[in-house]
């Protein structure tokens, strides 16, 4: 069903008839883990409480309507290389209230909206824009749009040209930038930020956006057959029964989420090896500056030749221990020696980054899917964005080395999650 | 070079529970691609002296600050070489080696715990040639392993770590000789311990031609196996002083032993007088040992565990080495000889005393008697100077009660009940220790009519008498005394 305001009333009103539904205390959710807040954890807590209190929920099916934001509604996720901006464009707006309408607000509207590119490096993923959105009541289209964290100056001085702060209204952001950034957001487009916990958004977001039925293919897919790489196919899937599921995100870094319900997950751990290092290694190794150069160069290497294969040790298989002659015994492993340094290429090395880190973030996965006994992983962040290679490499891992037993899932949305779920936060206080 | 966990249970049940191709080819193979360094221990050197945080992008970087809802301090690093993807900047070899070693080891302590923890295992023994008892590898992994477990996963490390598999070969063709018939030790001389990361540290190592570590072991001739009367063989620490924790000592018995070279070479070249080389090989000999005292100076666990046993123990393999099995042979074949003429007549006075006298003159013969070791350097200092020092000057000179352990009264009134079914004595020096001091106090204990069992040296130590030369010499007191027969 869609989650739009109607529902949830549908939704408090049970909350008020049946305390016995009340949410349980945090110690009962299964997964949470007690620790100290200052304790370098890897696992972090479960969220608080989602579901309003009684009180609150009486008063907000009352004022549900009167206590809409004002438009624009945004929602921002601020990473450590991307922003990723969502946009909801309401496209139900009456002549009374066109009229009514402000004029940076309508400029805002059509800057966003009739462009896909924005100065140099902004981009809007037509693609991905959801058409014919309920939310909170009205009725639009969301947006999806990115940029570099790099060029955020960039942002907060449009902010200012288009006197984006007179609009008073409430800027949901996510992401480490929300912190980094919230004295800039403020001396430089006199704007006051709503700063959110990235993983509360993240869950936030991948649920919702899931739970959406619009005109468009399905949001969750798999590949069938990834060990076979001439009928290796992408097909949907329906996220039904979601839970429980790790939840994989590959941004910048990596983080692992064991979510178990709406309201319930925990972050399992994390990797420090992830999309940055990815493009960060690859510049310094071929001289490309840009992701999608990278991935480029990648698709044309061959990474058996950068990297030690078993069969490059043993001659063929090693058979007592179930190792094929393919697999990767060290990566990067030939580069020990001049001769073969001297002879791969840029394309070579490009491919041999794109599938260590992949197969690392795969060898975690399947680890803590086997810790957390957890049979669905769910790969999110920009790292997969149009890179259909990690994908692959992904699936094919996690069904060769658990022997079917893990299934691979990924999201259209891949990158905006977190974007989705400051926005719903901006819609749906909790 | 790659990376193998595997899960043991006991010496032959083990299983191998996965791997990782991210290992120390991938550290040398990147390192060597990104810095143009071309040995992996200079790339450990850069790495040694680099800044990551100029190359990763840490937690501070994305948050501007610690992430405070879980807990993430602002220096852990969020993404590895997460700063250097930008075409406007140069990193040094340093930084990007740093930054490639933390991100390796991290990585390889973080997929050690997932592994412990699927197996329920506390402890994570790193073995390989990618470590090679490097201080920031060993330090990285080591907060790789406490953070990912929150300190209940112990990181642990091996002096032979890259030499397993061989070894493990080598035994495994051995087994037709049965190796449950003996023991091995490391032999001091042949092994190279412990290479030191910069060799500006230790300039005598880069002598050495090539740069082969080696290690040599010891076939012992039989089984090393606990005493069984040993409580808790497992927490038994034979040694009463740590030289890797006490300085002070170390410095002590590190001057002690280059100061007893000297003598120890002297004493070399008189025990073979008919072989002319003998002189070459025991200077040799003291370079070698020498350079060893040196080498532990800089590097007190360069051989392990480090104590005066040890130090011992690597003079004896030195020695060996250069031909000079029992140095002190000949002093020993002077002073049993010397010590046996007296005997009898030590026998004779002791029984002339009343039984109690006798009982504690006894026990100081012992006493005076272990002075007799040329192992003190006090001790050899005056038996150089004044060979006519003997055994009642010793006894003369022993402190007065009470003794620092004196258990003599308890032991006097035990001698007064029923004899001891059996004793075991562990014998010490030859000559005037063996002779005049301990088989007098077997003598008594063996008229009583307990058993003794006298435990000896397996090989040559000092004056310290051998096995073999304690059968030669109960046999000549045999024949000089029927008690002891």
């Amino acid at each position: 069903m869609a989650f739009n305001c109607h529902q949830r009333d549908d939704d408090i009103d049970e909350e008020d008839e049946t305390p016995s539904k009340l949410p349980r205390c945090k110690k009962e959710m299964p997964g949470y883990f007690d620790e100290e807040p200052q304790n370098e954890a890897a696992a972090g807590r479960a969220t608080p409480e989602r579901l309003a209190s009684n009180s609150t929920a009486r008063h907000r099916k009352d004022s549900v309507k009167k206590t809409r934001p004002p438009f624009p509604w945004f929602g921002m996720d601020i990473g450590g290389t991307l922003v990723k901006l969502v946009y909801f464009e309401p496209k139900d707006i009456t002549a009374e209230e066109e009229q009514e309408e402000v004029e940076n607000l309508k400029s805002i509207r059509r800057f966003l909206t009739s462009n896909t590119a924005y100065g140099t490096t902004g981009i809007r993923d037509v693609h991905l824009e959801l058409q014919d959105l309920t939310l909170c009541g009205r009725t639009g289209n969301l947006h999806f749009i990115r940029f570099p964290t790099h060029d955020l100056p960039a942002f907060l001085q449009m902010g200012r040209n288009k006197h984006f702060s007179s609009l008073h209204t409430t800027l949901c952001a996510t992401g480490g930038g929300a912190f980094k950034f919230e004295s800039d957001f403020r001396t430089m487009a006199d704007l006051e930020l709503h700063k959110l916990d990235e993983l509360d958004c993240l869950v936030r977001g991948v649920l919702y956006i899931d739970s959406v039925m619009s005109s468009g293919p399905l949001e969750c897919y798999y590949f069938e057959d990834p060990t076979d790489p001439d009928h290796c196919a992408q097909k949907p899937y329906t996220l039904e029964n979601p839970y429980p599921m790790l939840l994989v995100n590959i941004g910048s870094g990596v983080s692992i989420l064991a979510v178990y319900s709406e309201n319930n997950y925990k972050r399992v751990t994390g990797t420090s090896l992830g999309g940055g290092t990815f493009l960060g290694l690859c510049c310094l190794l071929t001289g490309c500056s840009t992701f999608e150069e990278a991935l480029e160069m990648a698709s044309q290497g061959e990474s058996t030749r950068v990297d030690k294969l078993v069969r490059d040790i043993y001659g063929g298989d090693y058979e007592r221990f179930g190792l094929p002659g393919w697999a990767v015994a060290s990566s990067f492993g030939n580069m020990m020696s001049k001769e073969k340094r001297e002879s791969v290429s840029k394309e070579d090395l490009a491919r041999a980054t794109l599938v260590t880190i992949t197969n690392n973030i795969g060898s975690i996965t399947r680890m803590c899917a086997l810790n957390e006994n957890i049979e669905r992983v769910v790969f999110v962040g920009n790292f997969l964005r149009v890179n259909t290679l990690s994908m692959k490499l992904l699936a094919y891992a996690m069904d060769y080395w658990s022997k079917g037993q893990l299934k691979a899932l990924f999201l259209r949305h891949e990158g905006y999650f977190g974007a989705v779920g400051a926005l719903l936060e901006l819609l749906h206080p909790s | 070079m790659k990376f193998q966990t595997s899960a043991v249970e006991s010496e032959d049940k083990f299983e191998r529970i996965g791997g990782s191709s991210i290992g120390g080819g991938t550290f040398w193979g990147l390192g060597a691609l990104l810095t143009k360094t071309k040995r992996f221990d200079e790339l450990l050197q850069l790495a040694s002296k680099g800044q990551h945080s100029s190359v990763d992008m840490l937690v501070k970087d994305i948050y501007g600050g610690s992430y405070g809802y879980l807990g993430l301090t602002g220096d852990l690093i969020a993404s590895s070489f997460g700063k250097s993807a930008t075409a406007d900047k140069e990193f040094s070899k340093e930084d990007m080696a740093k930054s490639l070693l933390h991100m390796i080891s991290n990585d390889i302590g973080q997929l050690a715990c997932l592994y412990a923890k699927l197996h329920n295992l506390s402890r994570v023994y790193f073995g390989g040639f990618f470590i090679r008892g490097h201080p920031v590898t060993m330090h990285t992994i080591t907060y790789s392993i406490n953070f990912f477990t929150k300190g209940e996963v112990q990181a642990l490390f091996l002096r032979h770590e890259g030499y397993l598999g061989a070894i493990g070969a080598f035994l495994k063709g051995a087994e037709e000789d049965n190796p449950n018939q003996y023991s091995w030790g490391e032999n001091y001389a042949g092994s190279s311990g412990l290479m030191s990361v910069s060799p500006d540290m230790n300039p005598m190592q880069r002598a050495r031609s090539g740069t082969f570590d080696m290690l040599e072991m010891d076939r012992l001739e039989r089984q090393l196996v606990n005493l069984p009367l040993l409580q808790d063989p497992s927490s038994y620490i034979p040694d009463t002083v740590d030289l890797i924790e006490d300085a002070q000592a170390r410095e002590y018995w590190l001057y002690c032993f280059e100061e007893a070279l000297d003598g120890v070479v002297k004493r070399a070249v008189a025990s073979q007088p008919d072989i002319p080389e003998a002189a070459e090989r025991a200077e040799k000999f003291r370079q070698k040992y020498r350079h060893k005292l040196q080498t532990l100076r800089h590097q007190p666990f360069a051989y392990g565990s480090l104590t005066v046993r040890s130090l011992l123990d690597t003079r004896e393999h030195c020695l060996n080495e250069f031909n000079f099995p029992d140095p002190y042979s000949k002093i020993k074949e002077r002073e049993n000889d010397v010590a046996l003429k007296y005997y009898q007549k030590a026998v004779k006075s002791l029984e002339e005393l009343s039984w109690e006298d006798r009982q504690f003159a006894l026990v100081r013969g012992v006493l005076a008697g272990n002075v007799f070791d040329w192992g003190a350097k006090a001790v050899s200092e005056v038996l150089e100077s004044n060979p006519e020092f003997g055994f009642e000057e010793a006894k003369r000179r022993l402190e007065e009660r009470p003794w620092l352990i004196d258990s003599f009264d308890q032991w006097l009134e035990r001698l007064k009940g029923p004899p001891h079914r059996c004793a075991l004595f562990f014998v010490d020096n030859s000559g005037v220790d063996i002779i005049l001091g301990v088989m007098p106090f077997v003598r008594e204990l063996l008229s009583r009519g307990t058993e003794v069992v006298l435990a000896s040296n397996s090989g040559p130590a000092l004056n310290d008498v051998t096995n073999s030369e304690l059968q030669i010499l109960t046999e000549r007191i045999a024949a000089m005394d029927p008690v002891i027969e």
